[in-house]
């Protein structure tokens, strides 16, 4: 291959600050995805295990339309559908009254899909706690909100942690296809050097090693959040 | 891995075949891995009108890819092999210098320009159009130049020269617009149609050529001066003189005999999407500078 390596180009300016800029970028859109996702997932995936049809309904149809679509059209859909079939006005506003419009759809976007996919660990661990449970919370008296507060999400969330964090990193390694919308991640900026120096392998090269450390801190973090909040004889989590 | 296995069965491949190839095949080690190969890649561009685009049955023509398949020709002759497959390989402003340094294509034909920065990663044939960067915008949008663009929304397509003029323009007139970045000339169109964005920036004829395939062509225009120089060349890969030279004799005969401004005539003027534009005398001067004599 008839190629020149230089690694210095990594160290230079103005390439040096935009390996980082578009590194928090990438952090900036997966952890306001990751947050949206977390709460929308939850209340979806409580929604699919009441003993209600509607909002059975309402869940299961959430997750299905949202978890069958692939991601980049998706993407595009939130790009350039929605401002189109929105009134006028409201369309004008996410195209550009938004500050960064890009940026907002892409977190909106990753944030929605990655929702349907937390829904669906909600209700499998809210289904894995044995019905013997709710009856006796109900027996003793606590309300439908209750026995979810204090007895079926506590234990379901310590159960699905290993999970969830596939999926929390499944946000990150999501969030390089907002380029394609636009928004200049750590891919996007990669690409950039690339086309500005031609120094693609290098620039590729260190963003692997970047998404390989956040996903790295994303796994000790939940790694460490399953630890500390384990309940002592849950079989579910690693026996003692 | 593979690569390198492949490698070692063209070395050896060329090695056996060695007696029987012309001098500049011996020494070129494009020509030789065409040879072992017997099919040549051309990559090209799949929107970059008049340049580099697809026809209505999806094959790629223009203005580079004829001056491509002049010198497909002339490597035929140079090797022997009437009937050496040509292979085209579409390829994006992301993927063109990888491809070239990895020996992917032999040749790109697109619109690429030829600058210092690109010249250590491939190498370029003569310059054989000349353009630079200008604004495309809808008729009416109030936009004569870069001046008006302040507080204003603009397309650049990452991977060009443009964007780097734009960014640098920005920079040095203290203006402040947003770009959103477009991975392709048809993005770019669908942004502005949509009324994402105000601009596109991009090279002129390019520009005029997303004209001519708009849905309603009389709603644009392009407006501005340049804001940076852009000769095209099509590219070649690096360290082969032979190859080059093979090239460069085929695109100097060209300029020489005046067919290069025949060609040129039948892509621009008016062109087969009415582009309408005549040569330039710049471009004039620099086919009969570039036409070296024997």
């Amino acid at each position: 291959m008839n190629y020149k390596w230089d690694w210095g180009i990594l160290l230079q300016e103005p390439y040096f600050g935009w390996i980082w800029a578009g590194f928090g970028w990438t952090c900036a859109v997966a952890i306001l995805a990751w947050m949206i996702a977390l709460s929308l997932g939850s209340v979806i995936g409580v929604l699919r295990t009441i003993p209600h049809p509607l909002p059975r309904a309402i869940g299961t149809a959430y997750v299905e339309l949202f978890r069958n679509i692939p991601l980049l059209v998706q993407l595009f859909l939130w790009y350039f559908v929605v401002p189109e079939v929105v009134p006028r006005e409201a369309g004008m506003f996410l195209k550009r009254g938004l500050p960064m419009p890009e940026f907002w759809t892409a977190v909106v976007c990753l944030g929605f899909y990655h929702g349907a996919r937390v829904a669906e660990q909600v209700r499998s661990g809210i289904g894995a706690i044995r019905d013997g449970q709710r009856q006796a919370a109900l027996a003793m008296g606590l309300t439908t909100t209750q026995v979810y507060r204090y007895v079926l999400l506590p234990v379901s969330y310590r159960i699905i942690i290993p999970p969830l964090t596939s999926d929390f990193l499944g946000v990150f390694k999501n969030s390089s296809l907002a380029l394609t919308i636009g928004v200049i991640e750590l891919t996007a900026r990669s690409r950039q050097i690339e086309e500005y120096t031609f120094q693609g392998f290098e620039a590729f090269a260190a963003a692997t090693v970047l998404y390989s450390l956040v996903t790295f801190a994303v796994m000790t973090l939940m790694h460490v959040t399953e630890r500390r909040t384990r309940i002592p004889g849950m079989i579910s989590l690693e026996a003692k | 891995m593979i690569r390198t296995f492949r490698t070692a069965f063209a070395a050896a491949a060329a090695f056996v075949l060695a007696g029987a190839l012309p001098a500049l095949a011996q020494e070129s080690p494009t020509l030789k891995k065409i040879k072992a190969a017997g099919e040549i890649s051309i990559g090209h561009r799949e929107a970059s009108v008049p340049f580099a685009f697809m026809d209505q049955a999806g094959k790629p023509q223009g203005y580079s890819v004829d001056l491509c398949l002049k010198i497909v020709d002339e490597v035929k002759k140079e090797l022997n092999l009437p009937n050496l497959k040509v292979k085209f390989v579409a390829i994006n402003a992301q993927t063109r210098i990888p491809l070239i340094a990895n020996g992917t294509i032999d040749i790109e034909c697109g619109s690429t320009t030829n600058n210092l920065t690109r010249a250590k990663q491939g190498d370029f044939l003569p310059v054989t159009f000349i353009t630079g960067s200008k604004l495309l915008v809808k008729k009416g949008s109030g936009i004569k130049s870069l001046a008006d663009m302040n507080g204003k929304r603009a397309s650049i397509s990452s991977g060009t020269t443009n964007e780097k003029a734009l960014l640098a323009e920005i920079e040095k007139r203290k203006i402040k617009v947003e770009t959103v970045m477009v991975k392709d000339h048809p993005q770019a169109m669908l942004n502005l149609e949509s009324g994402r964005v105000d601009a596109y920036a991009s090279d002129d004829v390019l520009l005029y050529g997303m004209i001519s395939t708009a849905k309603d062509p009389s709603q644009w225009e392009v407006v501005g001066e340049f804001f940076s120089y852009d000769p095209y060349g099509l590219m070649i890969p690096r360290n082969d003189s032979d190859y080059r030279l093979l090239a460069t004799r085929v695109i100097a005969d060209l300029m020489r005999s005046g067919e290069m401004e025949k060609i040129y005539n039948k892509w621009f003027n008016p062109g087969p999407t009415n582009i309408k534009m005549p040569i330039s005398a710049d471009l004039k001067k620099a086919f009969s500078i570039q036409a070296l004599p024997y």
